[in-house]
């Protein structure tokens, strides 16, 4: 390497000296500021948003709750908010809710918890790699598609075999469960089966030196290990069958029951939101009020759900990364 | 075993090593064969599960085309809605809708996305409260039920502070603030695999932090933004709750326009309406129209996915 | 080369430190040992300083990382910084180009100048400090681009005119043009780790800073790259002035100028652990006639 290829870097010889550069900006970087104002503005805009929804729903849920005692709307048995006169007792659509997503809970908890156990303890890393992206792909499937196959292939179907399930034919609160199942059996797969991969893989040999078998080193060292992280999925899956629209509307029904029965028809909380605010309903009337009041209450049950489901991924993610 | 190896003859030796020996194969034998038996049944029982999973949301898919199979056809494309003449009626005026409206979401929420994510990310010193309240906001309003961001569009968008009426825009607006926290969760993701070591490279050159971001650390997360950005567009697509609240009127006969005020549809309220409806030929008509859907869908998921694990392991 | 941004005049008492002992400069000869690191005013070498250090404390929360540091980095020589890990080698030598301020909870007390100026003044700004004093690191952080890229990413973002030029130049000072010449367009990242290495070098080269800090850059790299680097090193001093952490003792003997010894000290509840520098010298006299016992054991193996 020829020296004069270096010399045409640095700072001259070690006799040279040159006058020593400024260390201050040459520019004051307005730029960059702006730039970086901009960009907490973004950010920001998510604070406005959450802030939006909360003054939208709270300014018409006070107005509601001028006119409906707080107590004759928490706790009232009955929900007839169009009728005259009108009763705004909200358990019968809170119950609705409770229902389907309980029963969507029912088919899928077990289903995807099995299935992240099998994703992460027993396939090989080929099956994995096909099946875990075809599970993303599928929890892409639009709500409404999944809803019209509850209506017109499950609920027919399970009809003459379970009459019990669907009493007021096509609609069963039950029927809508199971298609709320479909719908969030891959996010519980998903994540369960992330939290138990991230459990690190000395637990599972020490288990092994120890003679444990490959089903109790799943239930007894992994499962309970990745246990905050399987928690969070559960609840983060309950918190969109609580949210669900479009399955409800078309398989539930819109008969506000005040009752768990699989095989009834009820109306959800949802489900109300979706059928009253589609018309055109004017601003001031009560009608208009009880859909903030409804959807300040869905807000309030979906907002518990969703932190304590951060918190527990922030727990595993703590553990073990 | 220095001092045994001195009596092998011994009868104590022999009397050890025996029960030892027997309490080794029945650990090796017996235990196992009841353990083979219920590590079997719970294999097949997990086997199962999957299956059932998978088949169940297969189903879904399959059980539209079935269903919507007598319904493909190019008129399905170029028709509009009908409420007397199923066969005749078609999605026309619903597809270019959602075109228009995905248009504007991609819009506002690439720069909106990627702009938060990379201020939580790169700028935001987690030790500030504000900070972190931030990044706590985000993601609550990832699981915020969408019907709520409907009500959020009805108040503020459609009426209220912004009042900008039943248009299209609103439902694009509503959509956006619907997906936004996807596309930041995605983008930040991304952004964090962009290892330290080339920002620390870029900095010691003299770059400042955004040319640093600018030049180094987005050019090296965009396949993770572009996966993020894809995912959150193919819900936008098929989001309907919000839109039934934001004017999303069904009976459309016309192509909407992005501010006009005479109404727009889109095809996951469209698909709706048919499929609420008691006639089976509609019925047929919301299948084909889901299958429309779930083949655009599937598509750009399958696409997504595909990005993300083809660069997943770039460093 | 000269760089054109107009400055501030060396300082007064460097130049003062100059006249009186400017004679006595020079590696071989006129040794002074000082008794712990070069406190103010002792100051043996007497050569032009790029960087003095008094008293430098760099804490991490509260919790000092290496304490107390003083001593004065001549020019156009490679310093070595030895020591066992965690003796804040690294942490120190991150203080000089201001990366340390990437790490929000990290604190620079005591002072650092730049040819007397205050490297942590208020009106000081690190980009225009990283301009001036680059940095190699540990294991090779080519960005995922061309090789052409890599290094031509500098000279843009600075606005230093003739890419093109530049590019060359630096590949050839880091001795790599030969082996890339044909595959500029090629992605760094199919490069041998040495040869990585020496486009991060030449990446720096191309900004044309007057000091290279390289942190332990031969730790992930086989003995042929350790050694070209070696080389490379050795050729770049005519230009630059280098300072290296490294691991490896037989690699600062090879190739430094002056040594520094820093050790692990622990406080008797043996809770808190920080840096010390213990002993400051002539490479050669670091390696075979230490001042401090402790410095012997270390470069001797007994202990490290």
């Amino acid at each position: 390497m020829a020296t004069g290829d270096i010399r045409a870097f640095g700072t001259g010889g070690p006799a040279g000296r040159r006058p020593v550069p400024s260390l201050e900006a040459p520019s004051p970087r307005y730029g960059e500021k702006a730039i970086r104002g901009l960009l907490a503005l973004c950010a920001l805009l998510s604070v406005l948003t959450t802030t939006a929804i909360v003054v939208s729903l709270l300014l018409p849920t006070l107005d509601f709750l001028a006119e409906v005692p707080i107590g004759e709307f928490l706790f009232g048995t009955t929900w007839a908010p169009t009728f005259t006169p009108a009763d705004f007792g909200v358990l019968p659509i809170l119950v609705g809710t409770l229902s389907t997503s309980l029963w969507g809970m029912l088919v899928a908890v077990p289903i995807g918890l099995a299935s992240a156990i099998f994703l992460s303890e027993y396939a090989s890393p080929r099956t994995r790699k096909v099946i875990k992206p075809v599970l993303e792909v599928l929890a892409g499937i639009p709500t409404v598609a999944i809803g019209i196959f509850g209506l017109i292939f499950l609920s027919p179907l399970i009809e003459p075999i379970l009459p019990f399930m669907v009493k007021v034919p096509p609609f069963s609160a039950g029927i809508a469960g199971i298609a709320i199942g479909l719908m969030i059996v891959p996010i519980i797969a998903s994540i369960s089966d992330d939290s138990m991969r991230s459990v690190p893989q000395g637990l599972r040999e020490a288990a092994y030196g120890l003679g444990a078998t490959r089903m109790k080193v799943a239930t007894r060292v992994v499962f309970p290990a990745a246990i905050s992280g399987i928690i969070a999925s559960l609840v983060l899956a309950g918190s969109r069958a609580v949210g669900e629209t479009m399955i409800v509307l078309l398989v539930a029904g819109a008969s506000p029951n005040l009752t768990f029965d699989p095989g009834s028809s009820v109306q959800t909380m949802t489900a109300f939101i979706g059928t009253t605010a589609t018309g055109d309903i004017s601003t001031g009337t009560i009608t208009y009020d009880t859909i903030f009041a409804v959807g300040a209450l869905l807000f309030a049950i979906t907002l518990v759900l969703n932190l304590f489901a951060i918190r527990m991924v922030r727990k595993y993610r703590e553990v073990y990364e | 075993m220095a001092s045994l190896s001195g009596q092998p003859g011994s009868g104590r030796v022999r009397f050890a090593t025996d029960g030892a020996r027997a309490v080794t194969a029945e650990m090796l034998s017996e235990q196992p064969r009841r353990d083979l038996v219920k590590g079997t049944i719970f294999f097949a029982l997990l086997l199962l599960a999957l299956t059932v999973a998978l088949v169940g949301l297969a189903a879904i898919i399959i059980q539209a085309a079935v269903n919507g199979a007598p319904a493909i056809s190019p008129t399905l494309f170029t028709n509009g809605p009908s409420t007397i003449n199923p066969s005749e009626a078609g999605f026309r005026p619903a597809l270019i809708g959602t075109i228009y409206l995905i248009l504007g979401v991609i819009v506002l929420v690439v720069p909106l996305g990627v702009g938060a994510a990379v201020y939580l990310e790169e700028y935001g010193d987690r030790e500030k409260w504000w900070n972190r309240t931030i990044e706590l906001n985000v993601q609550n309003l990832a699981g915020v039920p969408s019907i709520i961001y409907g009500i959020l569009g009805l108040a503020f968008i459609v009426r209220g502070p912004l009042d900008l009426g039943f248009i299209l825009a609103a439902g694009s607006l509503t959509l956006a603030l619907l997906v936004l926290p996807t596309v930041i969760l995605a983008a930040r993701e991304a952004i964090r695999a962009v290892p330290p070591s080339i920002r620390e490279g870029s900095l010691a050159l003299g770059a400042t932090q955004w040319q640093t971001i600018r030049r180094q650390v987005l050019p090296a997360a965009i396949p993770g933004v572009v996966t993020g950005v894809i995912l959150a567009i193919s819900r936008a697509i098929g989001e309907t709750a919000p839109l039934l609240l934001v004017g999303a009127a069904t009976f459309v006969t016309f192509n909407p326009t992005f501010l006009g005020d005479n109404g727009y549809s889109a095809l996951p309220v469209l698909i709706f309406n048919y499929a609420s409806r008691p006639q089976d030929e509609f019925r047929v008509l919301a299948s084909a129209g889901v299958v429309v859907m779930l083949v655009v869908l599937l598509a750009m998921n399958s696409f997504a996915i595909w990005l993300r694990n083809r660069y997943e392991q770039q460093w | 080369m000269s760089n054109s941004i107009p400055g501030n005049p060396v300082g007064e008492g460097q130049l003062e430190r100059k006249d009186e002992q400017g004679e006595e400069r020079g590696l071989s000869q006129g040794i002074v040992v000082p008794e712990h690191g070069a406190g103010p005013g002792v100051d043996p070498w007497a050569g032009e300083m790029v960087f003095e250090l008094r008293d430098v404390t760099v804490s991490y929360g509260g919790q000092p990382a290496v304490k107390d540091v003083s001593m004065d980095i001549p020019r156009n020589e490679i310093t070595a910084l030895i020591g066992p890990s965690g003796c804040g080698k690294s942490t120190l030598l991150r203080c000089l180009n201001r990366m340390n301020d990437l790490i929000p909870s990290a604190e620079v007390e005591g002072e650092i100048d730049y040819h007397g100026q205050d490297l942590y003044g208020p009106k000081v700004d690190p980009v225009q400090v990283r301009k001036m004093i680059g940095m190699v690191f540990q294991k090779p952080n080519p960005f995922p681009k061309s090789i052409f890229d890599n290094i031509a990413f500098g000279p843009r973002v600075l606005g230093l005119g003739d890419v093109d030029d530049r590019v060359q130049a630096a590949l050839k000072g880091a001795a790599l043009w030969d082996e890339v010449k044909d595959r500029l367009d090629d992605n760094a990242y199919g490069m041998s780790g040495g040869q990585q290495q020496r486009l991060c070098i030449a990446r720096t080269m191309a900004v044309d800073p007057e000091v290279i800090l390289m942190d332990e850059p031969c730790s992930a790299l086989d003995p042929i790259s350790t050694g070209k680097i070696e080389d490379l090193m050795l050729e770049l001093k005519e230009n630059f002035s280098i300072v290296i952490v490294t691991h490896n003792m037989q690699q600062a003997a090879r190739v430094s100028d002056k040594t520094a010894f820093l050790i692990v000290r622990l406080d008797a509840a043996e809770t808190a652990r920080w840096g010390e520098l213990v002993e400051y010298d002539v490479t050669e006299r670091i390696f075979t006639n230490p001042a401090d016992s402790r410095t012997e054991d270390y470069v001797t193996g007994k202990v490290g």
